[in-house]
Order: structure tokens, then C-alpha cells, then sequence
């Protein structure tokens, strides 16, 4: 009746997990109370869980990359932790626990902490740089986005019920096969992952179209943020790539429930085919989410430099040759597999060359700041710490990428601290670097300045005194994963990259202090121009926070620099352009089928991890009779009355005359 | 252009009067910039085009998982681990029959959607249903092949070739047999609610994409089975 499903499956017998998830299950209860008492339901229903509108999506998508972030790195301290206490010792996590929370964290970190994050701003500022209203298909990405989430609750469902998977991030065979890895833990990785990755494939669709045809008048290509750029390569990229990882997945998933052959080391299956598919997907991957992250940097440096982004032909040349290259070089993930001397060194050759593209876009970035009246903003402070934490990583990568030296340090702490360097450096600094520049943008004030330097400093610091050890502890030998260690030499080095661990929770902590300070006294740092760093591009000509609607007409752009150029004409006439004729908008209606395709993802996929075979076939019975109900409405859109968009727009409107004589006072001064 | 009862005809009549620009049917670039594609300067793309173009971004998607399971069908050929060969698997006449029948369905898909386009909903029906059923004849010829080579003991669990045949071929399969479920959708959908301007956009979808599993079959018959006899 419930598969393999029994009470066995509940860690009654292991304190760590049982704490963890009775503390999870009370305050996900606790918090469903809250909203029940206050009567919050129908608002959360109408206003967020059934909007088509991207910056709810893009916030929720933040939200949820935010709480997973936290998750992974509460694993990441476990680990760290246990390593420092298992020296010559056996620690507090036995191995198979240990095991778990490896790849739970990978998992997490990847995709339900950085590509929801990454995901979350290109929803929310891609539609606005390009003047238009919404993305190409807003309730496509609704489901994108309950899909999501869905994986991610079945990650931490398997916390409770059941095991997670205790073969790292990318579940080698033949380790991951049936034979060798019975229990459902990898059954985990695979449902929600491959659930999570048909949402993200549907944001890539979504995007590649939005961006290539759904641009304002007047945005040309060439005229478009650099931040749009890069979403178009990462978009270009996850659509060329997660299919290779869905088809991987479910290779895998056919060997595990029904005796297939593709990775097996029995009847002629071929595991290193696992090992070249997955990275043919893994490495662009890298590249799915740097690039927007380079994309945040460009905006970044340029508006708080006070000059147009340096070079933006050789970065717009740079993004896409990136884009291509990365899916050129996944084979530098395993020189040692033996391919030959020849093919290594072409693999060699291909992933330094992609260091130079890489190499176009921090000199352009240094340039940008070059003659500029820099202004050191909570943003511009990871950005900066960005530039040196990235290209120290990106020097260990090359250094990786010559065979022979990869003989030595691959899979060593070596390369974690190598990839950790760039993903922390360039993503998650990108991240927050994102947060902070477009947060007045979303909710009307800006985050406290004190707490955001503080949490920049203890993070970067932080980072370093983590991962510089690991960096030598791999030159020494030590292997990545290793849940005891038996050489009391580097005992100071661990101790010490657990002190950076400390400094690193520090600096969380700001980020926590930040967001509720900020909120607390969100009427001072209330953002009432909608332009508050002096910005360039068309999200800072909408009101902070920006309407529904985005734009109540849309914007003519007649030049490379389109909100700029628009500032620089009203400074100019001291008059702001004519008032438009308003004219009614048309918008997409709200729509449950993300929740309700989400729903049914989540059952199907809980029931084909523990082989409930009837409720399976039950969930996506369920999901086809959805399907159809939902292809039969007949209303998509309703109309905004011309009056409202009036309404709006005149506010807006009286502001920016406010801001205007500001300014022209201060250009009298001097 | 005497036969203008064709539905081509109809159909090239209606495109230059609806569309005297030739949406589409353009070059890029700034020299001839088009209303409503999307292109250059012009602002947003109609949305007929907008959807016709994600889905042809998904198609490409569609066909990238393909290639991989082509790909592991490449790399295992020859795994046969003392069992049957491509030889023992192939069986041409059924085979044939299938491609007849799938390829058949691809003209009878493009009349419908000719048929659409002249709004005549007898005839959008009636081709609609025979692509259907001719879907339906090449699934059920495949399960019979799939059935018969069972009972020799043909299975995928026997070795990694066979593995890379049957998860091939059976992707393809499963692919038109969701298909025909959307087909089957879409009739009821037409029916009720004749040629809305969306209905017709999800027409294009899933004729673009009924041809697209016919590209991707022309590859497996290829490589899979006419490879498979040649030595
Ligand atoms: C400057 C360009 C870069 C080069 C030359 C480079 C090179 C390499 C090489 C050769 C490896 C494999 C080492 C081994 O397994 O022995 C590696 C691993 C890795 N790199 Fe990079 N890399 C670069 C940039 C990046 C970036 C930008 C990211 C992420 C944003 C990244 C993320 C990773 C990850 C996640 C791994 C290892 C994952 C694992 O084995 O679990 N790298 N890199
Ligand atoms: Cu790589």
C-alpha cells in the first residue's frame, strides 16, 4: 500500500536530524498559525502564491534561495565543525550522516540557494531594463517557480522521512546504482532535482524569448543593460543544458527502478558516460550562474561610478563567448579519467582560453571605476570584493586546468577551496550585491547601510580565513569529503578555517540584523525619488516600489544608456517630457496552475521516491485532468482603466519634479 | 490562381491581406526593421510570434534530450554483453510500416493546420483525427515490437545495448503518445471553442511540435534500425 514507505523511515534513533527537523516542523507550523490567526490566507493567496506578475515571482524565488541559503549553511558549519573535532577522533557525525550532509549541501547550495537567487533578480529586473510589462509567458513562469519550490521541499522533506543521498552533489555511478546505494536517499536527489530542473529549463525558454522579443521601442540589442545580456547567455545556457541533465537524471532513475544498463559496471553499462553527461551539463552550469552575477557587477560599477560601463561592445562579445566556450571544457572535471594526453591538453587549452574572456571583463569593470567619481555603496563594497576574491579564484582554476597539476590536487581540498572561491566570490557576492542595489526597487526603502558594510566585511574576511587553509591543506594531501582525519599536522589549519566559519556566522547574523533594522525604520530610508543611487538604466524611472503595470506607457529608448539619457534631458530642460496621452493596460490575470502543477509534482514525486505506485499514477492523472481544466479558460487578461494608470503615473510624475528641482538647485550651487 | 478552393491558396490570400509586411518572412537587422516581430527597435513581438518563438526555443530543448539518449545509444552499441545484437533487433517490415505511418501523419498534421487557417473546422477535424489515429497505428505497432522482442528475451535489463535501444526508442514513443494525448485535447478544445485566437496559437505549438517528433524519428530509424541491418 505505501511502498517502501514505513514508520521506520523517521530518524526516531538519530538526535541530530530528529532535533533538527521537530524544530523546522514547529516553526513552519508556527508560522502557518500566525497567518491563519491574522487572516492572512486570502491575501497570500490572491496577491503572491497565484500572481503572474515576475517581481512577486522574482521576490518569492529571492525568499526561497534566501531560507535554503540558510539551510546549506547550517550543513556547511556541521561539516567544518566535524572535521576540526575528527582529528585522530571520531567526532559527532558518524559517516553516513556525514555522508548526507555533503551532498545535501551541494545540493542545496546549487540548486535551491544560488539558482533560485540568480533567478529571483532576473525576474524581477529583466522586464523592467527592457520597458516592457511582464516576461513573454507570466504564468509559465509561476509554474517555474512552484516547481521549484517543490524540489526544494522535497529536499528537506527527506531530512525526516527517509535519508538524503550520500554520494555528493553529482551522484557518480556506480556508487548511486541500486546495487550500492539501496535506500531511497538517492531516489531524493533524483525527484527533486529533476522536478526543480524542468522549472528551471521553463525560466530559460521564458527568458531567451523575453529578451529577444520582448524589448521596448527603441531597445535595440546593442542598447540593452549589460545585466540583460547576461541573462540572455545564461538563459541560451540552461536551455542547451538541462536537458542533458534531465536526460542524465532519468538514465539514471531507469537503472534504479527498473535494471537498465546506462552506468552500470555489469553488462557492458558505462559509468564514465554518467561522469562525461553530467558535466557537459555541470560546467555550463557554473556558467548559468556567474554570468548574471558579471551582469550585476557591469550595472553596479557603472552607476557607482558615475560613467557608462566601459567596453560594453567587448563584454556583450565577452558574455557570449563565454556562453560558448563553457560548453566546451567539461571535461577538465576528470583529466584523470584517461582519455589521453591529446585530448587533455585540448580540454587544457579550451578551459584557459575561457579565463580570458573572463580576463575582458575585469579590466573592463577596473576602467569603469578609472576617471569615475566612485562612491563606496553597500553594492559597490561586494563588488569590489568581488574583483580580488574572483580573480584569485579564477588564477587557482587555471592552475587546475593544466592536466598534469590536476593529477595532484584533483579532488583535494585544493579544489574546494577553488570552486568555493569562485561560487562565493562571484555568486553569492553578486547576489548580495544584487539585493542591496535593487531592494528600494521592490519594496520602497533602501537596507541599512552600517549593517550592510559590517555584514560585507565579516563575510569577505570570513571567506578568506575559511578557504585560504583549504588551499594549502590540498597542497598537503588532504582529500575533499573526509569525515575523519588521522594527521594531527593540520590540526591549526582546520581549527583556523573553522575560526573563518565563526567570522562568516558574524557576518549572517549582519545580514539578519540588516533586513530587520531596515524594516524597523524603513521611513527613514524610505527611497521617495525611485531613483535612489543615481541609476542609468529604465528600472530607476519607474516609482520605487514599482506598480504592477511597470510602465504606465511604455518608454521610447533613443539611446545606449536609456534612463540616463532621459535624466539628462529633463536636468538639461529642467521640465520633465510632456505628460502622455494614458491609455487603458492590459495585463495577464492571476493563475493557481503553478500551485496546483506544483502540488501534484510534489506527490507524484514523494510517491515515485518511496514506490507508491498507485498514488504516482493518481498524481499525474491529476496533473493531465488540471492540464485541461486549465487550457479551457477563456479570460487571460484584464484591463487596468486608463484613470488608474493616471492616478499612478502622476505620482510618479510630482516626484520626479521634486527630485528635478533638487537637483537644479544643487547645479545653481555650484 | 484559379484554385483558390485550396487551403494553401486561402491561406496565402489571407497572409497578404492580414500581413501585407510578411511578418517572419523578413531579414533581421536595421535596413527592414517589421512591426510586431520583434526585431530591432520596434518594440515588443504580436503575440502569436512570441509563442510560436518559445516553443520553437523548447522544441530545440526537446531536441537536445534526444541527442543525449542518441548519445548513450552510440556510446553502448556495441555492449552487448554476449547477448543480442543489433542484428536480432531490427525488423525492418514493422519498422517500414511504422515510418509510413508517422510520416503519413506529419502531411495530414500540415493539412489540418491549412485547414485552420482557412477557419474550416470540418476539415481541421477530420485531419486532426486521422493524424490521431495514424499516431495512434505507429504506437501500437511499437508496442507489438517491443512486446514480440520481450518474449524472445529482447529486454533492456539484458545488456547496455539493449538499454540504449529501448530507452531511445521508448522516449520517442513516450513523446507521441503525449502528443496525442494534447492531440486528442486540442479536438475537444476546437470543437467547443472554434478558432480563438489562442486555441489557434496552441495549434501551431502542437503541429510544430508533431513534426518536430517526426525529425527526431527520421534519426532513430536511420541510426537505430537502418544502421542496425547494414554491417
Ligand atoms: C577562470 C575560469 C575557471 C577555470 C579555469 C576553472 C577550472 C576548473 C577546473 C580545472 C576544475 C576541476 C578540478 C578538479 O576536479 O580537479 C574546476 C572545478 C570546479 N569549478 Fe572551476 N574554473 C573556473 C571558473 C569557475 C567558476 C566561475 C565557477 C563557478 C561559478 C567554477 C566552479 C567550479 C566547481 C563547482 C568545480 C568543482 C565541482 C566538483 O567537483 O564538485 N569554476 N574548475
Ligand atoms: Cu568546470
Amino acid at each position: 500500500m505505501f511502498g517502501k514507505l514505513s514508520w521506520s523511515a523517521i530518524p526516531l534513533d538519530q538526535p541530530i536530524p530528529l532535533i533538527t527537523s521537530v524544530v523546522l516542523i514547529l516553526t513552519i507550523l508556527g508560522v502557518l498559525g500566525l497567518v491563519t490567526a491574522k487572516g492572512w490566507w486570502p491575501y497570500l493567496w490572491r496577491e503572491w502564491i497565484t500572481s503572474v506578475d515576475h517581481k512577486r515571482i522574482g521576490i518569492m524565488y529571492c525568499l526561497l534561495g534566501s531560507v535554503m541559503l540558510i539551510r546549506g549553511f547550517a550543513d556547511a558549519i556541521m561539516m567544518r565543525s566535524q572535521q576540526a573535532l575528527a582529528i585522530n577522533a571520531p567526532g559527532y557525525l558518524p559517516p553516513e550522516h556525514y555522508n548526507q550532509i555533503f551532498s545535501a549541501h551541494g545540493t542545496i547550495m546549487i540548486f535551491f540557494a544560488a539558482m533560485p537567487l540568480v533567478i529571483g533578480l532576473m525576474n524581477f529586473v529583466t522586464p523592467l531594463q527592457l520597458g516592457v510589462r511582464d516576461v513573454a509567458f507570466p504564468t509559465l513562469n509561476s509554474v517555474s517557480f512552484w516547481l521549484t519550490a517543490s524540489g526544494a521541499l522535497l529536499v528537506n522533506v527527506s531530512l525526516f522521512i527517509g535519508e538524503f543521498a550520500r554520494t555528493g552533489w553529482l551522484p557518480y555511478p556506480p556508487l548511486s546504482e541500486a546495487t550500492y546505494s539501496p535506500g531511497v536517499g538517492v531516489d531524493y536527489y533524483l525527484w527533486a532535482v529533476q522536478i526543480s530542473g524542468v522549472g528551471t529549463l521553463m525560466t530559460g525558454i521564458n527568458f531567451v524569448t523575453t529578451v529577444l522579443k520582448m524589448r521596448c521601442p527603441g531597445m535595440t540589442y546593442l542598447r540593452m543593460p549589460m545585466f540583460c545580456w547576461t541573462v540572455l547567455a545564461a538563459s541560451l545556457l540552461i536551455v542547451a543544458v538541462f536537458p542533458i541533465l534531465t536526460a542524465t537524471l532519468a538514465m539514471l532513475s531507469l537503472d534504479r527502478y527498473f535494471g537498465f544498463h546506462y552506468f552500470t559496471n555489469t553488462a557492458g553499462g558505462n559509468p564514465m558516460m554518467f561522469v562525461n553527461l553530467i558535466w557537459a551539463w555541470g560546467h555550463p552550469e557554473v556558467y548559468i550562474l556567474v554570468l548574471p552575477a558579471f551582469g550585476i557587477f557591469s550595472e553596479i560599477f557603472s552607476t557607482f561610478s558615475g560613467k557608462p560601463l566601459f567596453g560594453y561592445r567587448s563584454m556583450v562579445a565577452a558574455t557570449l563567448f563565454i556562453c560558448i566556450v563553457a560548453m566546451m571544457v567539461w571535461l577538465h572535471h576528470f583529466f584523470t579519467m584517461g582519455a589521453g594526453a591529446a585530448v587533455n591538453t585540448a580540454f587544457g587549452i579550451s578551459t584557459s582560453i575561457i579565463a580570458v574572456g573572463t580576463g575582458v571583463k575585469i579590466y573592463n569593470w577596473i576602467f569603469t571605476m578609472y576617471g569615475g567619481r566612485v562612491r563606496f555603496s553597500v553594492p559597490m563594497l561586494w563588488s569590489l570584493g568581488f574583483i580580488f576574491t574572483f580573480v584569485i579564484g579564477g588564477m587557482t582554476g587555471v592552475l587546475l586546468a593544466v592536466p598534469p597539476a590536476d593529477f595532484l590536487v584533483h579532488n583535494s581540498m585544493f579544489l574546494v577551496a577553488h570552486f568555493h572561491n569562485v561560487i562565493v566570490g562571484g555568486v553569492v557576492f553578486g547576489l548580495f550585491a544584487g539585493i542591496d542595489y535593487w531592494f528600494p526597487k521592490a519594496f520602497g526603502f533602501r537596507l541599512h547601510e552600517g549593517w550592510g558594510k559590517a555584514a560585507f566585511w565579516f563575510a569577505l574576511v570570513g571567506f578568506w580565513v575559511t578557504f585560504a587553509p583549504l588551499y594549502i591543506l590540498g597542497l598537503q594531501g588532504m582529500t575533499r569529503r573526509l569525515q575523519h582525519v588521522n594527521i594531527e599536522e593540520w590540526r591549526p589549519l582546520l581549527d583556523l578555517s573553522l575560526v573563518g566559519v565563526g567570522i562568516l556566522i558574524v557576518g549572517a547574523v549582519c545580514q539578519v540584523v540588516m533586513l530587520v533594522v531596515s524594516i524597523l525604520r524603513r521611513d527613514e530610508l524610505r527611497d521617495v525619488t525611485g531613483d535612489p543611487w543615481d541609476g542609468r538604466s529604465l528600472e530607476w524611472a519607474t516609482p520605487s516600489p514599482a506598480p504592477f503595470f511597470n510602465f504606465a506607457v511604455m518608454p521610447n529608448v533613443q539611446g545606449e544608456e536609456a534612463y540616463w539619457d532621459i535624466k539628462l534631458r529633463a536636468v538639461e530642460s529642467q521640465q520633465l517630457s510632456p505628460e502622455p496621452r494614458y491609455e487603458p493596460i492590459e495585463m495577464p490575470v492571476n493563475s493557481p496552475v503553478g500551485f496546483y502543477t506544483a502540488f501534484f509534482a510534489t506527490v507524484t514525486g514523494f510517491a515515485l521516491i518511496w514506490q507508491i505506485w498507485w498514488l504516482a499514477g493518481l498524481g499525474l492523472a491529476a496533473a493531465f485532468a488540471g492540464f485541461v481544466v486549465f487550457a479551457w479558460r477563456d479570460v487571460h487578461e484584464f484591463h487596468v482603466p486608463a484613470e488608474e494608470v493616471a492616478r499612478v503615473d502622476r505620482a510618479r510624475r510630482s516626484a520626479r519634479e521634486a527630485l528635478l528641482e533638487r537637483l537644479g538647485q544643487q547645479g545653481a550651487a555650484t | 490562381m484559379s484554385d483558390l478552393g485550396l487551403p494553401a491558396a486561402v491561406e496565402t490570400l489571407r497572409r497578404v491581406r492580414e500581413d501585407p509586411h510578411r511578418l517572419g518572412h523578413r531579414g533581421h537587422g536595421p535596413d527592414s526593421p517589421v512591426e510586431g516581430a520583434g526585431h530591432g527597435a520596434t518594440g515588443p513581438a504580436r503575440k502569436r510570434i512570441v509563442v510560436g518563438y518559445g516553443f520553437w526555443i523548447f522544441l530545440l530543448s526537446d531536441i537536445v534530450m534526444f541527442a543525449c539518449f542518441f548519445a548513450a545509444f552510440a556510446v553502448l552499441r556495441g555492449a552487448t554483453a554476449g547477448g543480442p545484437t543489433p542484428r536480432d533487433v531490427v525488423e525492418l517490415p514493422r519498422v517500414g510500416l511504422e515510418t509510413a505511418a508517422l510520416l503519413l501523419s506529419s502531411y495530414t498534421c500540415g493539412l489540418s493546420f491549412a485547414a485552420t487557417n482557412a477557419r474550416s473546422l470540418l476539415w481541421t477535424q477530420v485531419f486532426l483525427l486521422v493524424t490521431g489515429l495514424l499516431g495512434l497505428a505507429f504506437v501500437g505497432l511499437e508496442l507489438q515490437e517491443f512486446i514480440s522482442l520481450a518474449a524472445r528475451g529482447i529486454t533492456p535489463q539484458r545488456s547496455a545495448f539493449l538499454t540504449g535501444f529501448f530507452g531511445l526508442v521508448g522516449l520517442h514513443g513516450l513523446h507521441v503518445t503525449v502528443a496525442g494525448m494534447w492531440l486528442a485535447t486540442m479536438m475537444a478544445q476546437v470543437q467547443v471553442k472554434g478558432f480563438r485566437r489562442e486555441i489557434v496559437h496552441r495549434l501551431i505549438c502542437f503541429n510544430l511540435f508533431w513534426h518536430a517528433l517526426d525529425i527526431v524519428w527520421i534519426g532513430i530509424f536511420t541510426i537505430v534500425y537502418l544502421m542496425g541491418v547494414t554491417p
